[in-house]
């Protein structure tokens, strides 16, 4: 069934996608006069992902889990101890050496993703069958900590649990981190792998799982009654989640090219959820928006740490530190003003547009009108 | 090695003590607004930074009351600008809004005070040595855990026996009901962060001569342990909040002394989650009441 | 609604103003850039801003450099890091799009790992002040340092313990932290080859302010010294409650702990504590030093800082001035031609004299013992191995 509407958002989708492409491909070309745009691009692109995973959970499905940092730790250092080439590998672990079994292992970086995803959602299946049956604030709590958890296990040099003694120095580094993970040979590679998991699970969204998530979110006892298992569809979305979450894990390290355990912070998920509820929870264009407006207004915003000069005065409140004030000032007032976030809940159809378009040209015109009858009176 | 065990013990205690008051703010705005009052941390850290700068102009006997008077300040204002307007929200936006206010406070400090760490002033009576037990401390130390149950048998009896408590507890059961039976839901509000806010002040101001210097993230990790603490005990529950506070304190100690000093936050953790399963609202939490 | 509107053309406003304040700042005439990578917020905010001072006031001193008979003013372009990876990289390459001949920094060696790759894809040469991790240069043929290494800087540690009579040591680290985790695992390392005892490890988390428990761990061991290397944050804590609990032994830290804010902090509880560092200012070893001793200092009150020199600033200063003379020599503003230049360099800094080895690392083969004595750091010997 291909009604007309669907048509014409594929079209509009397709008509983005190719302009996005040919854009990137001239930055490409382009790179080394474009390195810090392709660089922003690119970390968006990841971060997009990211927020889109974390939105399937916490907007689609109502489940509020803070263990995003957890998953993507989880992501990248698969990815990266998968992929860190066993030449690089023995000055990568300066400290105690690589573990044997992993020294000579390296795959290539989507299979090394993908693992990386899987692994994600294994723990994540695990995990969820305790913690899935506390409601809201106690599970966004406790999959906090299980996210301070994994960073605790990933930093320490030495796994001491009884019956079970593991030299984590060997595998995760510790707390030295792993570097040279191969980066994105250009950012058209970045947008594919992006683009794919975007798509995907916009399929997963729109397909009858995604409208049983959304029957939980709504209402539970609703949901039951018309034979929805509700453990079983927060567990499957918490999965889902976590496995494309650990996908973004490994996008990150690709992006970073270097981690360290310091990067998975609660910090990092409260980063993400920003991006989620700026852009709109429970909207799939918002969670791309929203992670494209932070790291562009970030970078926009540099501006502020160094001192200015507007019309030959220099204004003294331009220094160090000023452009991340001005950041969550910024923050606040959209979050203050624009209560659903950028696109609440809606998505850029062009539907959308024509309807927005309509009212601000409606807005428009009765604003001339009003001016035009002001004038009149005064005549 | 006995005398490492009490030693570790007496240090829990204090640090719980310390806990304790902070997580009381977390458990009471909790218990009103439904919010995960993010930003409480940072309240705390404010505090610190409001005592640098009024002992360094007043005598610090004088410093103490203003600092939690600019605390409350402080606390009403984020309360009136980032929570107030979004009562009619979706949970998520205001906890969002906490958030940002925790980020723009961490920010502002910053840009203000240099992330360089700056000198607390010394409150010398606090730091009168003590030898309690064979263990040498100090009385801060000693008056901590004492202040901090003093205080919540004080605001326990506030919230029993005067009209701004009993309005609380009113708007903490029902919200609409309270506003119908003529509760003035603003002024109520304004208390809970007024108490919150002066309770971290005070907890602040114990914690912090005991640890000589403020940084802009010194309320980051107080903040997540003692929110840790409130939702052990129970979050909305004060009591909970005390119970909570030293029982994070001890066990954290507990499990530093056994040498797993890496895992402490870790465990912790682990604790709240096993604790969550067996009572899903915590050790005095009420029972969440499904309506259909 | 109203409101919304004002918000909104709020948010122009400051749009426009980042619009046009881009095209006012570019100065006019011939200039080099210098990018300073340092974090200014974050974790590690106070010790990148202590090195930025460093590399400014040496920006004041040479402030213009002759190439080919044309004279240039040197620009630098600032920018946080945040002490943030995930900030790190696009704060590099905001460096590198902005056409900086040359980047400075960072302090902390994890954000310049991170952006030790793009600086070297993009063929610019980078010196780091303080960052002791052997990674940051190792298999970076652009990345250059002019400190000494963490294994270096734990084995003169452990060298001292030993003449001083030490068997029984403790080592306290920061989960996490490479620079903490790495030296203090490079001083038992040394320790162990000396025969002498580590009789605990301790670690502890990020942003851990009650250092009581694992310090009564080490108390129960008795150890006769303690080395703790770790921020400049931790470092009063640690120190005032040690003192507290009634532990009399000797503490020790790495560089990071030459910072007059940690006397301040610790209320006498630092006199006795023993630093390895870059630098002393008290022996002007050399020319450029004298010069910047007496001229940093008014500088450090200019910007309302104590007047103790912290080392990592004294780094800053000799960074900036191996690449302003890396330039001169070159005569050319092309980054390959800076960095071979750079790794032929020798010259004498503010911290001794400075020639990078076949890695980049400075050639450094001695340092400085200081220890606090009534509130000041005391030069007390040099260390060479």
């Amino acid at each position: 069934m291909l009604n007309k509407n669907k048509l014409i958002n594929i079209i509009f989708a397709t008509i983005i996608i190719a302009v996005s492409v040919l854009i990137l491909v001239y930055l490409d070309i382009h790179e080394k006069s474009f390195r810090y745009e392709i660089s922003i691009i690119n970390k968006a692109l990841v971060y997009a992902v990211i927020a889109l995973s974390m939105n399937i959970a916490i907007g689609f499905t109502g489940l509020f889990s803070l263990g995003q940092a957890g998953f993507l730790a989880i992501g990248a250092y698969v990815t990266a101890i998968l992929t860190i080439s066993p030449e690089d590998k023995i000055s990568v672990y300066y400290v105690d050496g690589v573990a044997n079994f992993l020294q000579n292992i390296q795959f290539s970086p989507v299979v090394a993703i993908l693992i990386g995803g899987l692994s994600a959602a294994i723990v994540a299946s695990i995990l969820g069958f305790p913690v899935l049956r506390l409601k809201s604030d106690y599970l966004a709590i406790a999959t906090l900590g299980f996210a301070e958890i994994i960073r605790a296990v990933i930093a320490t040099p030495q796994l001491n649990l009884p019956g079970l003694k593991i030299n984590m120095n060997r595998i995760t580094n510790g707390s030295f981190g792993l570097k040279n993970i191969p980066n994105f040979k250009s950012s058209l590679e970045c947008f594919i792998y992006c683009l794919i998991c975007i798509v995907l699970m916009i399929f997963i969204i729109k397909s009858t799982i995604g409208r049983d998530f959304r029957a939980v979110r709504e209402d539970e006892i609703a949901a039951q009654s018309v034979g929805i298992n509700i453990f079983k569809t927060k567990e499957l979305s918490f999965i889902i989640s976590s496995f494309f979450t650990g996908i973004g894990g490994g996008l990150l390290a690709m992006y970073l090219r270097s981690i360290e355990s310091k990067t998975f912070s609660i910090n990092l998920t409260y980063e993400i959820l920003l991006m989620v509820v700026l852009g709109g929870i429970g909207s799939i264009s918002g969670s791309i928006v929203g992670s494209f407006l932070v790291n562009v207004g970030k970078e926009v915003l540099r501006f502020c740490d160094t001192p200015q000069n507007i019309f030959g005065i220099q204004i003294p409140i331009f220094r160090t530190g000023f452009r991340m004030v001005i950041y969550s000032i910024l923050l606040m007032i959209i979050v203050l003003f624009f209560r659903k976030g950028i696109m609440g809940g809606k998505e850029i159809s062009p539907k959308e547009i024509s309807k927005f378009l309509k009212r601000t040209v409606d807005k428009f015109n009765m604003f001339i009108n009003r001016i035009k009858k002001k004038k009149g009176e005064i005549r | 090695m006995n005398l490492n065990l009490l030693e570790q013990a007496m240090i829990g205690i204090s640090i719980g003590g310390a806990y304790a008051l902070i997580a009381i703010g977390y458990t009471l705005v909790y218990g009103i607004l439904r919010l995960i009052n993010f930003a409480h941390g940072d309240i705390f850290m404010m505090a610190g930074y409001f005592m640098i700068f009024c002992a360094s102009i007043l005598p610090i006997y004088v410093a103490i009351p203003i600092t939690i008077i600019e605390t409350c300040i402080l606390g009403v204002l984020i309360e009136k600008v980032a929570y107030k307007p979004l009562r009619e929200a979706p949970r998520m936006s205001i906890m969002i809004s906490a958030i940002g206010v925790s980020y723009l406070l961490q920010n502002l400090a910053t840009y203000l005070f240099t992330a360089i760490p700056i000198q607390y002033p010394r409150i010398e009576f606090l730091k009168t040595p003590i030898t309690l037990f064979g263990v040498l401390t100090n009385l801060a130390n000693i008056i901590t855990p004492i202040i901090a149950i003093l205080l919540v048998l004080f605001l326990i009896w506030i919230l029993k026996n005067t009209k701004v408590g009993l309005s609380m507890r009113a708007v903490s059961r029902d919200y609409e009901a309270a506003s119908l039976m003529g509760v003035k839901i603003n002024k109520t509000i304004s208390w809970t962060f007024i108490i919150g806010s002066s309770l971290a002040a005070i907890g602040s101001i114990l914690y912090f001569s005991n640890r000589s210097a403020v940084f802009p993230y010194s309320g980051s990790l107080p903040g997540l342990k003692c929110f840790v603490a409130a939702v052990f005990g129970g979050i909305g529950s004060i009591p909970g909040a005390l119970i909570g506070g030293f029982f994070i304190g001890i066990c954290e100690n507990l499990i530093k002394s056994a040498g797993y000093s890496t895992f402490s936050d870790a465990f912790t953790f682990v604790v709240l989650i096993i604790m969550l399963l067996f009572r899903p609202t915590g050790l005095f939490g009420e029972k969440l009441i499904e309506k259909v | 609604m109203k409101l919304k509107k004002f918000l909104s053309l709020i948010l122009v406003f400051i749009l426009s103003i980042s619009m046009f304040s881009g095209c006012g700042s570019s100065e006019k005439g011939d200039i080099i850039k210098i990018g300073v990578f340092e974090p200014f917020t974050g974790e590690n905010g106070g010790g990148g801003y202590q090195e930025a001072l460093g590399i400014r006031y040496a920006n004041q001193l040479y402030k213009t450099i002759d190439i080919d008979g044309t004279t240039y003013t040197i620009v630098l372009e600032e920018v946080d890091n945040k002490s943030d990876k995930t900030e790190a990289v696009n704060a590099a390459n905001s460096l590198i799009s902005k056409g900086v001949s040359a980047i400075i920094g960072s302090y902390g060696s994890g954000v310049s790992i991170a952006a030790g790759s793009y600086f070297a894809e993009a063929n610019i040469p980078a010196i780091g002040c303080s960052c002791t991790n052997p990674q940051v240069t190792n298999g970076n043929d652009y990345y250059f340092r002019a400190c000494f290494l963490d294994p270096f800087q734990g084995t003169v540690m452990a060298n001292y313990a030993k003449n001083h009579g030490y068997n029984k040591v403790a080592v306290i680290t920061q989960l996490g932290d490479d620079y903490s985790e790495g030296l203090g695992s490079y001083f038992v390392r040394a320790c162990q080859n000396m025969g002498i005892n580590v009789v605990r490890q301790e670690k502890f988390q990020p942003n851990e302010q009650d250092f009581r428990a694992i310090l009564s761990n080490i108390k129960s061991e008795d150890p006769q010294f303690i080395f703790a290397p770790s921020s400049i944050a931790s470092a009063p804590l640690i120190l005032e409650q040690a003192r507290e609990m009634g532990i009399t032994c000797q503490i020790g830290g790495g560089d990071t702990w030459e910072n007059g804010s940690i006397i301040d902090n610790a209320h006498g509880a630092a006199e006795g504590m023993v630093v390895t560092t870059f630098y002393d200012d008290k022996s002007k070893a050399t020319m450029e030093g004298e010069k910047f001793v007496n001229g940093f200092k008014e500088y450090l009150i200019q910007n309302k800082q104590p007047d103790v020199i912290p080392a990592v600033s004294a780094l800053g200063y000799d960074a900036y001035l191996a690449v302003y003379k890396a330039i001169e020599k070159a005569q050319s503003l092309d980054g390959e031609e800076i960095r071979n230049a750079l790794a032929e360099l020798q010259f004498e800094g503010v911290t001794g004299d400075i020639s990078f080895d076949e890695n980049g690392d400075a050639k450094k083969n001695s340092a400085y013992i200081k220890e606090v004595e009534n509130g000041e750091f005391v030069f007390k010997e040099i260390t060479t191995l």
